[in-house]
């Protein structure tokens, strides 16, 4: 993608982005004046120490949460400028988010939750399950299409989520602590999806951790603290974009 | 779209039926609402219809003198005991008032009628021929007595089904037999079509009709001869109705000498005023009951909008999740408003149900005549439609206005 004067546009600029909170008379700074440019296709992975603001940022990358102050343009688009539907309709077309604690929608089966996305873009209900029951399909969950979040493991239920993340084909994914709440051998099992799926499919990954094994999938590594960019580094080789450590 | 509401409602129905104590106990108040709008409404509409069908048997076109003047009540259910209407007076307004098609007269007692071995006290009228057509009664074996009767005063009777009931076994033919009335002797020569009910509620074939003259004579008594219980005139067309009601009041009062200054000695009734009397009474029982019926439709529709609520708030992370996903704000609006319409449907339908059980029952108990039209049910299901929407709309916009992120945080 190319922005009009021919400059290749990025998937993701920040520019001076913050985010105050306010609770009764304290105000929290949780993102203050962070910059940052993510291009598509790259797998990055942000750490930091508890409170550092990823979350925050990783809810306003998801078009969940709007900056206080600064911009941030996906695709070249301003975020900061849409209205709610918008914002909803970016999300289900162009974004998957996949959360620490996995937030299926109880009492529906795993093919229904992998569905929810397309059925609020309106495709018809055969499209709707042939598709979802591919994306099953893609992170091993063939043959579980009928069980209750409650009937699936932690791992399996992320997964379930990551499926509903990835049914649409969106240009960009992203997990806030996906393994936060798993073991080792399910992480792994995650990992080794996202892993996939940015390499095989281009899928641009964005993965909030506080394990150093778990960063160490990604190509990008970068730290939050006190809600800017502490450091920013390449960790892995090969990767077209050069902006990284600029 | 329409794949989208059906799943939706889909959805609605599941999870409501998840909670099946919790949902019916919420369409409770629609439920008793509709019901109760359903059977008050069917009630009134047989008693409007029953009391329509008795003015309309009467004649539209009847005018009834009866002497003495008018209560405050209003209308006057018997021939009153005053004095100040006679025979002359029904022939001379006939003479005088040519609006009039005809003027009939009658005069009324309770009366001991005895046949063989049985007897029955049944209300025995001295009439005029001229009141069996007034009051359109027919005959289902012999027929009616004549001016020539009436002139020579003959001791014969037409009598009225429930008398033949009482006085008769059953398969017995009563015209050409003779029973007796206080002691005297009268030949039965005519068997009255059954009327029913009057509009007052009472059994008008409980009946014995005799000639005015004979009444007067052999079983009245003599007392206030000429005097008559009541006046019966029609008009040719129901238009002059009201025209003649003035004309015979000022005959009448011209007649009977009254000063400008004094009420009326007679008291006029048409049969369009006691309908209307009745129907007013109908009405405002109606009018009554549906009031009640609103405010439990109200009470239903604040439960619906209360576990609407409670429903959202328990939800509040799910309406995040289907944000975050994509969800446009009037999708979950949508959501919740097909729930609310589901409670409010289903229990107006299963009102509706009650209220036409309801009906039938008093109907069957009470021998109230009901009448369920479709237009009120049809009126009841829109209406629990519309309390469902209305209800449900602050709850599901709330839900909608949610912020994605405050959602997915909710605790
Ligand atoms: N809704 C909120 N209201 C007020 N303050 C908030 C809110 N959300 C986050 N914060 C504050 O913003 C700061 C950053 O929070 P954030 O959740 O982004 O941290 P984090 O880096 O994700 O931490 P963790 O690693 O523990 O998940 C924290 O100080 C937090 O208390
Ligand atoms: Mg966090």
């Amino acid at each position: 993608m190319t922005s009009g004067n021919g400059q290749p546009v990025s998937l993701i600029q920040c520019a001076d982005l913050w985010k105050v909170y306010r609770l009764g008379d304290v105000e929290v700074q949780a993102l203050r004046g962070l910059n940052l440019t993510i291009e598509q296709g790259e797998f990055v992975a942000i750490m930091g120490s508890s409170g550092s603001g990823k979350s925050t940022l990783m809810n306003m990358l998801g078009c969940l949460d709007q900056p206080t102050k600064g911009h941030y343009w996906l695709n070249g688009v301003d975020v900061a400028a849409l209205r709610a539907d918008e914002l909803a309709e970016i999300r289900n077309r162009q974004i998957g988010f996949v959360f620490q604690s996995f937030n299926l929608i109880p009492r529906t089966s795993a093919l229904e939750n992998a569905q929810l996305p397309l059925f609020y873009r309106g495709l018809p209900l055969r499209e709707q399950r042939t598709l979802a029951a591919a994306a099953l399909e893609r992170v091993g969950l063939k043959g579980r299409e009928e069980h209750y979040p409650t009937q699936l493991s932690g791992g399996q239920q992320q997964r379930v989520a990551i499926a509903r993340a990835l049914v649409t084909t969106p240009s960009l994914l992203l997990a806030d602590e996906p393994t936060g709440n798993l073991d080792t051998e399910s992480s792994r099992e995650i990992m080794t999806i996202l892993d996939r799926l940015n390499k095989e499919e281009g899928i641009t990954v964005i993965l909030v951790t506080h394990e150093p094994d778990i960063a160490a999938y990604a190509a990008r590594e970068i730290v939050i603290k006190d809600g800017q960019v502490l450091t920013d580094r390449r960790t892995k080789p090969g990767h077209p974009s050069s902006l990284v450590g600029r | 779209m329409p794949a989208f509401l059906l799943l939706t409602l889909m959805t609605a129905i599941r999870i409501l039926s998840r909670n099946r104590l919790r949902a019916g106990l919420t369409m409770l108040g629609i439920v008793i609402g509709v019901g109760a709008v359903i059977a008050m409404v069917s009630i009134g509409e047989g008693a409007k219809a029953a009391v329509q069908a008795q003015v309309a048997s009467m004649g539209t076109n009847v005018i009834i003198v009866l002497p003495g003047s008018t209560t405050v009540s209003g209308v006057r259910g018997g021939q009153g005991g005053a004095v100040t209407l006679n025979v002359s007076d029904a022939l001379e307004m006939k003479k005088r008032i040519p609006l009039l098609q005809d003027t009939g007269w009658a005069k009324r007692d309770v009366m001991q009628i005895v046949n063989g071995n049985k007897n029955w006290n049944g209300s025995v009228n001295g009439v005029s021929p001229s009141y069996l057509s007034i009051r359109d009664w027919s005959f289902t074996s012999g027929g009616p007595f004549t001016q020539a009767d009436l002139d020579a005063a003959v001791r014969v009777a037409l009598v009225g089904q429930t008398v033949v009931e009482n006085l008769f076994e059953a398969g017995e033919e009563p015209v050409g037999s003779v029973i007796r009335i206080k002691n005297v002797p009268f030949r039965v020569i005519g068997v009255l079509a059954p009327k029913g009910q009057s509009a007052q509620g009472s059994d008008q074939d409980d009946i014995v009709f005799i000639p005015f003259s004979t009444a007067e004579r052999k079983v009245f008594g003599t007392q206030f001869i000429g005097s008559v219980g009541a006046l019966f005139a029609t008009t040719e067309r129901q238009e002059d109705l009201f025209a003649a009601v003035d004309q015979i009041r000022e005959f009448l009062r011209a007649r009977h000498r009254l000063q400008a200054e004094q009420g009326d000695d007679f008291t006029i009734r048409t049969q369009v005023d006691i309908g209307k009397v009745q129907e007013g009474t109908s009405q405002t029982l109606t009018v009554m009951l549906l009031s009640i019926a609103a405010v439990s439709l109200l009470v239903g529709g604040i439960g619906i909008m209360n576990i609407l609520l409670v429903s959202v708030t328990e939800r509040t992370r799910e309406i995040g999740v289907r944000m975050a996903v994509g969800a446009k704000r009037r999708h979950i609006l949508m959501q919740f408003l097909i729930e609310a319409m589901t409670l409010s449907v289903v229990g107006g339908t299963l009102g509706i149900v009650v209220g036409v059980v309801g009906a039938r029952l008093t109907t069957l108990i009470a021998g109230w005549p009901t009448i369920i039209s479709g237009n009120t049910v049809v009126a009841a299901f829109v209406f629990s439609l519309v309390v469902g929407l209305f209800f449900g709309l602050y709850p599901a916009n709330k839900a909608a206005r949610l912020n994605p992120i405050d959602a997915l945080r909710y605790e």
